[in-house]
């Protein structure tokens, strides 16, 4: 991973420490999936997410809201296709 | 290492509830006023604080403060101050009205006035029926006050420091408090806050446990920098474990929800809290409550293929009640635990929630030491408030609601405290204490050239899984002796932990590593205190207290009736007097806690 890139990803890491467990569980997931991966497009959309406040941004990963955004949607789709029951034994 | 120095009147560390209560005091008084945080203010954990806060407004049937401090001194198992208690619970009215001013979103009754709820252990006419004290907004009751007091901090301009890691406390050979250190998270710069006055608010430390429901930034900062300080540690062995967490992931479901009327259920399908809490049913003190939970579970009453957890049932209620005062649950049950509450109970196991102790303060929020025959010196220039503080109002059982509560009424004293220090007493800033900044610049240093050392995660987890095993909901004497041993040799691991991310830019695998050194410091004090500490008393439950006439449920008043002090160096213990002795009005006497 080059310089910019570590920090570029360190810098979103820390923006998914939220103030809810539900949240915390979701990215520490996702971050173990797609921390290689995860493309520009990707960074630019998760931190767009990564703005909005932690009940929002929970209501749209449980899926009780829907984002009219469609970059934003697809990485909503992302979160919710990690089923946070797996973090657990 | 280079650093640098920066002057403020104040600094304050942590900008959840207390953080930003305290600073609004400073700020509107004009002195300037630094706050720090990890993470965004209405980030700060006290967003998931859903319940409410009590006070007793009595809007919508007769309440009074005096009912209210009984049902504090009764929760906290009598191990609350009762100066202290009687000061929150007389001052609650006042914070609430002001956070309304402030612009919080109360929910409201029909005539206008603020909606309240009923809520665990709050009850009327000293303990007789429960009363409806909680004040919330929806199910954001702690992110709207945080909103709230965030606004109203920029407007007195106070100066926010977002994305510092507070590293430690400058205190001096005389005991004094002249500031922080801390290090910019974006470019790995340390600076040194040089302040009058120093508060804390840095939250609790309930990432010390493997299952909790605490949010990953809860690494108990204060508590472990106050340690490393030579501040001792009060009360640390009382964690509250809250009766519903979802099996499994530890995610909170409110007490709201049992307060609108949801039932605890056992695999026979047995209402058991009947058994347990005649009065209070569901509704009895948090630990009541976990502690039948556990003894249902542990007598083979649990549900599930493994008979591991019980059943929270909402099935009865209108799902329009559900959806309306409980939006969040429905959506958890789904996530978390794969189930549709509307129709089906949800599986809920007690789970690590509060640090009742903490840095020990008096009501006023200063930091209190004992010193020179005095069992409560203020530590000049220090104060604490909120979860990490034990002022000690919540004992060895905290009541639901009264951490927003606490983080009110304590922030705004820890603050107006400082304030007329500022004005009165500290005219000038004292000299900053070399050998604390250099140890902690050493500290630093060593992490970032660590060799063969271990690996932060393994250890963290390591600490995690002993603290859950030796030091849970039930506590026995081997294995706490145990897991001392253990804590002990973990925090050796912890002393030479290794990154490998040498990075400047938000490296976050320092951060976790700097958070370590502070969860170690909690976990040995908990478990060393609890070791210690031979009784039963609201939610440090011990295997081998014995339950007799004079220990009922093992409490033990003629021995234990007293604050634990931790103490770093050494792992000593040490012990100072319960505050039986209210303000006003008489003490409220020792008894029998039953609900």
């Amino acid at each position: 991973m080059t310089e910019d890139r570590r920090a570029r990803i360190n810098r979103l890491k820390w923006h998914c420490r939220r103030a809810l467990l539900e949240l915390d569980l979701v990215f520490d997931r996702f971050w173990e999936r797609y921390e290689e991966t995860l493309d520009a497009q990707g960074e630019a959309a998760l931190e767009s997410l990564l703005e909005l406040e932690d009940h929002d941004l929970w209501a749209l990963v449980s899926g009780r809201e829907i984002t009219g955004d469609p970059r934003m949607a697809a990485m909503i789709e992302r979160l919710r296709e990690i089923s946070p029951i797996a973090n657990f034994e | 290492m280079n650093y640098t120095v920066r002057k403020f009147d104040a600094v304050i560390v942590g900008a959840g509830g207390a953080g930003l209560r305290a600073a609004i005091q400073l700020s509107e008084a004009g002195y300037k006023t630094a706050v720090l945080t990890k993470v965004f203010p209405t980030r700060s954990h006290t967003v998931a604080a859903q319940g409410g806060v009590a006070a007793s407004l009595g809007n919508s049937e007769e309440d009074h403060w005096h009912w209210h401090m009984y049902d504090t001194v009764k929760g906290s198992d009598w191990l609350g101050d009762q100066d202290a208690i009687e000061f929150m619970c007389r001052k609650a009215n006042e914070v609430v009205v002001e956070l309304e001013h402030y612009g919080m979103p109360f929910d409201r009754l029909d005539n206008g006035k603020i909606y309240q709820r009923p809520f665990g252990g709050h009850m009327s006419n000293f303990g007789e029926k429960p009363v409806r004290r909680s004040c919330a907004a929806a199910d954001r009751t702690g992110h709207a006050m945080l909103h709230a007091m965030y606004q109203r901090n920029v407007k007195v301009n106070t100066q926010f420091f977002v994305e510092w890691q507070a590293l430690d406390l400058v205190r001096d050979a005389e005991g004094d408090v002249m500031g922080v250190t801390a290090m910019d998270m974006e470019t790995g710069e340390i600076v040194v806050f040089h302040a009058k006055a120093t508060i804390f608010a840095t939250g609790g430390a309930g990432r010390i446990y493997y299952s909790s429901t605490n949010a990953f930034i809860n690494t108990g900062d204060g508590v472990g920098m106050a340690a490393r300080a030579g501040i001792p540690l009060e009360d640390m062995e009382f964690w509250q474990f809250h009766p519903t967490g979802v099996a499994g992931a530890g995610v909170l479901i409110t007490e709201g929800v049992r307060g609108e009327g949801g039932i605890l259920r056992n695999s026979d399908g047995e209402r058991f809290m009947e058994r347990y809490a005649p009065n209070a049913k569901d509704l009895a003190s948090r630990d009541v409550v976990s502690r039948a939970m556990t003894t249902e579970i542990n007598e083979g009453r649990g549900c599930g293929p493994n008979k591991d957890f019980v059943l929270l049932d909402i099935t009865h209620l209108p799902p329009e009640t559900i959806m309306k005062r409980l939006p969040g649950i429905h959506e958890i049950g789904i996530q978390f635990a794969g189930v549709d509450c509307l129709k089906e109970p949800l599986p809920v196991v007690p789970t690590c929630h509060y640090q009742m102790g903490g840095i020990p303060t008096n009501y006023l929020g200063q930091v209190v030491v004992p010193r020179g025959g005095n069992q409560s010196e203020p530590v000049l220039g220090f104060y604490a408030a909120g979860e990490c503080a034990c002022a000690s109002v919540h004992g060895a059982n905290r009541l639901g609601t009264n951490s927003l509560l606490d983080l009110l009424v304590f922030g705004k004293s820890a603050g107006e405290t400082a304030v007329n220090d500022l004005k009165n007493n500290v005219k000038a800033h004292k000299p900053l204490a070399q050998d604390a900044i250099d140890r902690t610049l050493a500290r630093v240093d060593r992490l970032n050239n660590q060799k063969d050392g271990a690996d932060v995660h393994e250890t963290r987890l390591a600490m995690q899984r002993t603290m859950q095993k030796h030091a849970g909901v039930f506590r026995f004497k081997d294995m706490l002796a145990e897991g001392v041993t253990r804590i002990n040799e973990i925090a050796g691991q912890v002393a030479q932990t290794q990154i490998k991310d040498k990075s400047k830019v938000f490296n976050t695998a320092r951060i976790e590593a700097l958070e370590l050194d502070n969860l170690i410091e909690v976990a040995k004090a908990t478990i060393v205190s609890a070791n210690a500490r031979t009784e039963s008393r609201g939610a440090h439950v011990r295997d081998d207290a014995v339950d007799s006439p004079e220990t009922p449920d093992g409490r033990n008043d003629k021995v234990w009736l007293k604050h634990t002090l931790w103490y770093r160096e050494g792992n000593r213990l040490d012990y100072k007097p319960v505050q039986m002795k209210p303000m006003s009005v008489d003490t409220i006497e020792l008894k029998k806690r039953a609900y």
